[in-house]
């Protein structure tokens, strides 16, 4: 008994050590990748901020000190204050939270709406497809800008309708992704096996075909968060989101226009933490392609 | 080729519709009464269901979408709540000032773009290639408003090297023949007035050129990359060919068809990203024109300007798409 249980484990010991999960193995190649490291250093920094923010910024939002209208960068106040005599450091550090919020949201929104319709279109293909694909390519074929703006102004301009906008404009790139893989997934052997001993299309659907899209969904959408964020900021400028007096970083600029010439602090530093945000995602979303997506690199 | 070409035209009709239609329903959806921004909060309901009757809104939604398309297909555009002209009319100098802008953008980041993807992978891990990638990484990250603001305060403010906006002097306007103002100095001989559109066409250029610039930049490395492996490259150096001509007439040849998709992709969202420099640049260009149409609820204006856009972003694609065969002659469309 005692040997046979040993045998086993003797045998079963290298087993487990060749085989890594695709999760350890693209951590592994990540990890390698130094850019793709500190993309996510960025990244980590930007969601401790918006955790702990609020806490550790030296002032409040809104705390108005009209004797220190638009002074320069100094020991007291490092990025200067703006026009309300407002602390831009404080400010920047609150908006961390909007920037990342809408990043987050509008992707986690068109991935489970794109994941959907991209399914239902890929699974059950024929007339569905041809309605769904349709849609997405005239959808597509809007300059997405455009159709945000639109979308928003059907809305009403708010933070909140500028990230419906947003999570609407790219449901069409998760939606065709998702139907691809799934029209790939479909035809392999087991899938056939699983519908020849009679299970139903749901388990088929959430067992084996969306784990299947994991991985693009994620590589996908860590730079679609780069994107979003971006757009969020500008609709922001154009008045068509965060409104007054939130600190979202694209208000923050639009409002900072006026003072180019004499405060120019008011303007670059929120565009430098918009920049800083963005490239983090996207450095992360480069090196996530190349480690678990080696077939996507471009 | 004739062939597919027409049935890739085909293909468009559908997608055209339906883009009609989405933009029809969308317009509709935008809270507010055209009639009553016209004439005001003061007027009176009977004016407003007067002015309501003679812009036709007061008929359903299918009668106004049917008579909107069938005037898509004669050429009308529909007249604008605002100033009482023909879209039509009315969009074409709009059109002209975005194009010759993402015209101007696109040269800048083609020339540069290019060329920085090729010298980075001629030269693969020199302090030249991280360099490039380091500032194309930074270039799509960055805010297109926010680079635009930073260029008029340094160049403008600061160094007073070229004008903070708009796309003429205004002391000394251009005579529009063309509506794209470098052509039409040129052809009127003002050189002083084409030296002038240049330097206004900088910033807003350089600013609009950035991420084009950056994803081209990366396109162009790693499509050069991979072809510099190739057997036939080894074959051309080893007979001792010049570098330069390896790397220019050989390998660049097979490395250009995803370049070529990026700039056709790139230029068509160069169209709807241009709203945001045309705001910060006062630029009169179509997205200006679009967006200011939005505020006053001027539906035909809005409806077709998208319409146009959206267009012209359809054929962009097509373009690349046939020239494909052009560049490789081995692609052969059925």
């Amino acid at each position: 008994m005692m040997t046979g249980a040993i045998d086993i484990k003797k045998e079963a010991a290298p087993v487990q050590e060749r085989a890594v999960g695709p999760w350890l193995e693209g951590w592994r190649s990540f990890k390698k990748s130094k850019v793709s490291l500190v993309g996510a250093g960025i990244v980590i920094f930007f969601i401790l901020l918006a955790v702990v923010g609020p806490f550790i910024a030296p002032q409040g939002i809104n705390e108005q000190d009209l004797a220190k209208r638009l002074l320069a960068p100094s020991g007291e106040h490092w990025f200067g204050t703006d026009d309300f005599g407002r602390d831009i450091f404080s400010r920047i550090i609150h908006g961390a939270r909007i920037s990342l919020w809408v990043g987050f949201f509008s992707v986690i929104l068109s991935v489970i709406v794109g994941s959907f319709l991209g399914i239902v279109a890929g699974y059950y293909g024929r007339w569905i497809d041809t309605i769904i694909s349709r849609i997405f390519d005239i959808m597509l074929a809007f300059p997405s800008m455009l159709l945000a703006i639109a979308v928003v102004s059907v809305l009403g301009p708010s933070l909140q309708n500028a990230l419906i906008a947003i999570a609407i404009i790219n449901v069409p790139n998760f939606g065709r992704l998702i139907r691809s893989k799934v029209l790939s997934v479909k035809e392999e052997e087991y899938i056939v096996a699983a519908k020849a001993i009679g299970m139903r299309d749901s388990r088929i659907l959430f067992s084996h075909i969306l784990p299947n899209s994991i991985t693009p969904i994620i590589v996908q959408g860590t730079l679609a968060i780069a994107t979003a964020i971006i757009e969020a900021a500008a609709l922001g400028f154009l008045g068509l989101g965060a409104q007054a007096p939130a600190p979202e970083w694209g208000k923050m600029l639009a409002d900072a226009r006026k003072f180019l010439l004499n405060a120019p602090w008011t303007m670059i530093f929120p565009g430098i933490a918009i920049m800083l945000t963005v490239l983090g995602f996207n450095l992360m979303g480069d090196g996530l392609r190349d480690a678990l997506d080696p077939k996507m690199k471009s | 080729m004739l062939h597919y070409m027409g049935r890739r035209l085909l293909q468009l009709i559908p997608v055209l519709l339906g883009m009609t239609f989405i933009v029809f329903m969308l317009i509709r959806a935008i809270p507010g009464n055209p009639a009553q921004v016209i004439l005001g909060q003061q007027a009176t309901k009977e004016a407003v269901e007067a002015l309501n009757a003679s812009l036709g809104l007061d008929k359903p939604w299918y009668t106004q979408y049917f008579s909107y398309l069938t005037g898509i297909f004669q050429g009308d555009l529909g007249v604008s709540l605002r100033t009482k002209l023909p879209v039509s009319e009315e969009i074409f100098p709009y059109l002209a000032a975005t194009a010759e802008l993402a015209f101007f953008a696109m040269i800048i980041a083609i020339v540069i773009g290019v060329n920085a993807g090729i010298i980075s992978a001629w030269f693969q891990n020199s302090w030249f290639d991280y360099t490039a990638m380091i500032i194309a990484l930074i270039g799509v990250s960055v805010p297109v408003f926010w680079l635009g603001l930073m260029e008029q305060w340094t160049f403008s403010s600061k160094l007073g090297w070229l004008p903070t906006s708009g796309r003429e002097d205004v002391r000394n306007p251009i005579t529009a023949i063309t509506h794209f103002y470098l052509l039409d100095t040129l052809i009127q001989g003002r050189f002083d007035q084409f030296i002038e559109v240049i330097k206004r066409l900088i910033l807003p250029g350089v600013a609009l050129a950035t991420i084009p610039m950056a994803i081209i930049a990366r396109i162009t490395r790693s499509s050069m990359l991979e072809v510099m492996r190739s057997d036939y490259v080894r074959t051309a150096r080893a007979k001792g060919q010049k570098m330069f001509i390896v790397v220019y007439k050989h390998a660049l040849k097979n490395a250009v068809i995803p370049v070529l998709t990026v700039i056709g992709l790139q230029t068509g969202l160069l169209l709807g990203g241009a709203i945001l420099t045309e705001t910060i640049f006062s630029w009169p260009g179509i997205g200006r024109y679009i967006y200011d149409a939005i505020g006053f609820r001027d539906y035909p204006v809005i409806q077709s300007g998208i319409l146009i856009v959206a267009f012209i972003f359809i054929m962009i694609n097509l373009i690349v798409d046939l020239l494909y065969t052009v560049v490789d002659p081995r692609i052969k469309y059925k």
